[in-house]
C-alpha cells in the first residue's frame, strides 16, 4: 500500500534494466519499500540492476523473465505478480530506439520497434490496468517521449511508436479516472542512456537521474502528464504549431 | 455520459473512493448497505479475494476503514437502540452512531461509558478501535464497558462473544480493527446523568511541565481531563480542561426543569474548496494565540453542555476539508510515565520543520485492558494533527516512531497511516497472540483492510 506520505512498499518494473527506470527506483522514497519486481530480459545488464539496487539496501528485489513481445504470455506474467501482493507503482519502461535510416531500409527492424514500444506496451499496459483495478490503487507509469508529440523526419519511426504509446496511455489514465488507480505520463525529451550513446545531444538534455526527480514529484503530486524537463511542455507546444512546410526544414 | 461499452476498467455504479478522516490514500471498494445479520452472512459467504470489512462513519484518521478492491459494508441501517435504565446498560446495532446514541440516552439521564473527541463515529468502529476518551485515567477504554458484542465471523457464523466468557476472541475483536469479523450488535454499560451539563475545571498552563506535573497532581480528581497544548509555541503552553458531569441541583434554577435538555448541532459544513497549505505555520501561531488567549487564566465549576465539552470540533461538518487536498494525518503515540520528555522531543521536532496544527492534545491513559491490540497504556498519550504535505514529514516520524519504540511506547491504529510494519510488530508485542485468535476466528482471510494489507497484519 501507498502510505498517506507517498511511500510505496511495492513497485514493478516493465523494462527491467531500463537506465530510467532504475534511477526511479532508487530516487523512490524507500523507507516502506519491501518488494521490487525487475521484469525484462534475463541478462548480465538486470542481473546488474538488482545488485545494484540492492546494495544501495532495498530490499525483496527480483528478476522476473518478461517479453514485452510475446504478448501471449503477458497475462500470465501480470496476475502472477499480483496475485502475490498488491503493487502501488509500475513503471512501464521498455522500449527500443532503432537508427531512422536502418529502419527505413529494413521494414523488419520497423516492425521490430513498433511491436516492443507500442504493441508490446499496450498488451502489458492493459493486463496492469485490469489488476490495479481489481485491487482499487496503484499507479501506472508509462514512460513517453516528446518524440511522440509531432513526428519527425529524422526519428518518425521511433515516434510514431511513442506517439501511439502516449495516446493510449492517455485514454487508458482517462478510462481508469476514478477507479483508484491511475496512469501518469512521461514525456522525456533527450536523456543520456546506453539508448542514446553516440547521437548527438538535443539542448535541454537530462540524466536518467533528473528524469527520476521529476517521475517521483509528479507521483506525489498525482499528476497526469509531465514533461522532462518540464519546459519542454512549452517548447513542444511551440513546435507543434510549426506549419509542416517550415517544420520538416528545421535541423531537428 | 455513458459508458459506450461495458468497460472492465471503468468505476462501477456501487463502488465508492473511499479514504480515512485524513483523505490521504482513497482506494476503491465496493460499498453494500447490509440491514440484518443475514445479510451480513451472506456477504461474508460469498466474499471473493479481495475480502470483506466494515466501515462506520469514516473517522479513522488513515486506512484502516477502507480496503481497496474489497466489499465494505454499510451497517447504517442496523442502529437499534434498545435501552435498559433498570441495569444501566444499552444495546445498540453497531451501525448506531454516538451522535444517535447520545440524542436517545442522554434526555433519559444515561451517558456513553466513553466517548472520542467526535460523536460522529458507530458503536462498531468504537469497538473495533477500541476508542478512549478523556476518562481514560479512571474508566478505561469503550471496549473495557461492552459486556458482549454479536459477530459475524470468517466462516459466516453468527457469534456471541462475552467478556466474561470467550475472552480471547473478545479481546481480539475489541481493538481488532474489524478483522476478526463484522459486528452487528453490542451491549454496553452506560453512566447514569441527572443533567446534561458538565462542571469544568479551566486553567491556563504556562509551559508543558506545567501542564503535565498538574495533570499527575490533580487528574485523579476528575473523571475527565485533556490538555490542549498550543504546538506553534515552544513553551508548549496550553489550556487544560477538567469536569465531571454536574448533578441536576447545581444548575440554575431556569435549567433545573429540564436538567437533562440534549441539543448537539453542527452550524456549518465546511466546503470542499480550501487550498492546500492553509494550516501552516503563519496561520497556526495565529489561531493557537487566540485559542489560547480566550482561556480563562482559571476558572471552576463553568456548566457547559456536553457537546461543547466533549466535541467541539463536530461543530462544523467536513472539517477536515480545511487541510486542503493533500489531506493530514494524525500522529498519536502513547508511552509509559517514564518516557514524558517524548512529549516535548515530538513537538520540537515537528514545530522545527512547520508542522503544526490547531489540534493538538495530551492526555494521561490510565490502566491498560487484555485487549492484544487496544492501543492505551498507563503513561500519556499525544496527539497531534499534521498536514501531510509538509516536507521532511516521512523522515521525522520515523524518528520519532524509533524513540517511541524504544520507550515501549506505540502508535495508535486508528490514527495510524504511514507507520513501517516493522514498527506494528515491535511496538505490539502480542500481535502474534492477536494473529493466532484472528486467523482461528477467519481461517480463509475474508476480513481486510488497506491498514491490515499496509502493516502485514
Amino acid at each position: 500500500m501507498m502510505d498517506a506520505l507517498g511511500e510505496p512498499q511495492s513497485v514493478l518494473v516493465l523494462g527491467g534494466s531500463s537506465e530510467i527506470a532504475l534511477a526511479t527506483v532508487k530516487a523512490l522514497p524507500r523507507a516502506r519499500l519491501r518488494r521490487v519486481i525487475l521484469a525484462g530480459r534475463l541478462s548480465p545488464a538486470l542481473d546488474a540492476a538488482v545488485a545494484d539496487l540492492i546494495a544501495i539496501g532495498i530490499s525483496g528485489v527480483v528478476a522476473e523473465s518478461f517479453d514485452a513481445t510475446d504478448t501471449s504470455a503477458h497475462a500470465e506474467f501480470v496476475d502472477r505478480i499480483f496475485a502475490a501482493g498488491d503493487v502501488d507503482v509500475v513503471l512501464l519502461a521498455f522500449g527500443v530506439l532503432g537508427d531512422q535510416a536502418e529502419a527505413e531500409n529494413d521494414p523488419a527492424l520497423a516492425v521490430t520497434m513498433a511491436t516492443t514500444n507500442y504493441t508490446g506496451a499496450v498488451s502489458v499496459g492493459l493486463h496492469v490496468a485490469r489488476r490495479l483495478r481489481v485491487q482499487g490503487h496503484g499507479t501506472l507509469v508509462v514512460m513517453s517521449s516528446v518524440a511522440g508529440d509531432r513526428a519527425r523526419r529524422t526519428n518518425f519511426v521511433y515516434g510514431s511508436t511513442k506517439a501511439g504509446l502516449d495516446a493510449f496511455a492517455q485514454g487508458l489514465g482517462d478510462a481508469l479516472h476514478g477507479s483508484g488507480a491511475r496512469v501518469l505520463i512521461v514525456r522525456p525529451g533527450f536523456v543520456r542512456t546506453r539508448m542514446t550513446a553516440g547521437l548527438d545531444e538535443a539542448p535541454m538534455t537530462l540524466d536518467p537521474e533528473d528524469v527520476a526527480a521529476i517521475i517521483v514529484t509528479a507521483l506525489r503530486k498525482g499528476k497526469e502528464t509531465v514533461y522532462a524537463p518540464g519546459p519542454l511542455r512549452f517548447v513542444m507546444m511551440g513546435l507543434k504549431s510549426v506549419p509542416r512546410p517550415v517544420f520538416r526544414k528545421l535541423p531537428i | 455520459m455513458t459508458t459506450p461499452v461495458e468497460s472492465p476498467l471503468a468505476r462501477g455504479a456501487s463502488e465508492q473512493l473511499l479514504a480515512g478522516w485524513g483523505r490521504t490514500s482513497p482506494t476503491l471498494a465496493r460499498v453494500e448497505q447490509v440491514s440484518s445479520v443475514d445479510e451480513v452472512r451472506q456477504v461474508v459467504a460469498g466474499a471473493g479475494p479481495r475480502g470483506v470489512l466494515a466501515r462506520g462513519l469514516g473517522r479513522t484518521y488513515g486506512d484502516g476503514a477502507q480496503s481497496g478492491g474489497a466489499v465494505v459494508l454499510d451497517l447504517s441501517p442496523m442502529s437499534d437502540v434498545t435501552l435498559d435504565p433498570a441495569t444501566s446498560t444499552v444495546t445498540a446495532g453497531a451501525g448506531a452512531s454516538l451522535d444517535a446514541l447520545l440524542r436517545i440516552i442522554v434526555p433519559t439521564g444515561f451517558f456513553v461509558p466513553v466517548t472520542p473527541g467526535t460523536r460522529m463515529v458507530t458503536v462498531g468502529g468504537a469497538i473495533a478501535a477500541d476508542v478512549h476518551g478523556k476518562n481514560h485515567h479512571v474508566e478505561g477504554t469503550f471496549g473495557s464497558h461492552v459486556q458482549s458484542l454479536t459477530l459475524v465471523d470468517g466462516r459466516g457464523d453468527v457469534r456471541i462473544l462475552e467478556q466474561s466468557g470467550q475472552g480471547e476472541e473478545f479481546w481480539a475483536t475489541v481493538g481488532g480493527m474489524g478483522l476478526t469479523g463484522v459486528m452487528t450488535e453490542a451491549t454496553f454499560d452506560l453512566i447514569p446523568i441527572t443533567s446534561s451539563m458538565i462542571s469544568v475545571d479551566t486553567d491556563r498552563t504556562k509551559d508543558l511541565d506545567d501542564v503535565m506535573a498538574r495533570m499527575i497532581e490533580g487528574d485523579d480528581r476528575y473523571r475527565y481531563s485533556v490538555g490542549w497544548i498550543d504546538s506553534a509555541h515552544p513553551s508548549g503552553r496550553g489550556v487544560l480542561t477538567r469536569g465531571d458531569h454536574a448533578p441536576a441541583a447545581w444548575l440554575p434554577a431556569k435549567r433545573r426543569a429540564d436538567p437533562l435538555a440534549y441539543g448537539a448541532k453542527a452550524i456549518a459544513t465546511v466546503p470542499p474548496v480550501f487550498p492546500n497549505g492553509l494550516v501552516n505555520p503563519l496561520t497556526m501561531r495565529a489561531f493557537n494565540e487566540v485559542w489560547f488567549r480566550k482561556a480563562p487564566m482559571s476558572r471552576r465549576g463553568e456548566l457547559l453542555p456536553i457537546a461543547a465539552f466533549f466535541h467541539p470540533l463536530d461543530i462544523a461538518h467536513e472539517w477536515n476539508r480545511g487541510y486542503g487536498p493533500a489531506g493530514f494525518l494524525q500522529y498519536q503515540f502513547s508511552v509509559p510515565d517514564a518516557a514524558g520528555h517524548l512529549v516535548g522531543t515530538t513537538l520540537d521536532r515537528l514545530r522545527a520543520i512547520g508542522a503544526m496544527s490547531p489540534v493538538t492534545v495530551l492526555k494521561r491513559f490510565g490502566a491498560a485492558n487484555p485487549g492484544p491490540l487496544s492501543f492505551p497504556q498507563p503513561g500519556w498519550t499525544l496527539a497531534i494533527d499534521v498536514p501531510a504535505g509538509v516536507p521532511g514529514l516521512a523522515q521525522v516520524l520515523d524518528g520519532l516512531d524509533e524513540l517511541v519504540l524504544a520507550e515501549g511506547g506505540r502508535l495508535y491504529l486508528a490514527k495510524d497511516s504511514r507507520m513501517s510494519p516493522a514498527m506494528m510488530a515491535a511496538s505490539y508485542p502480542r500481535l502474534g497472540e492477536w494473529q493466532r485468535v484472528r486467523d482461528r476466528m477467519d481461517p480463509n482471510g475474508v476480513f481486510t483492510s488497506d491498514l491490515a494489507r499496509r502493516l502485514s497484519l
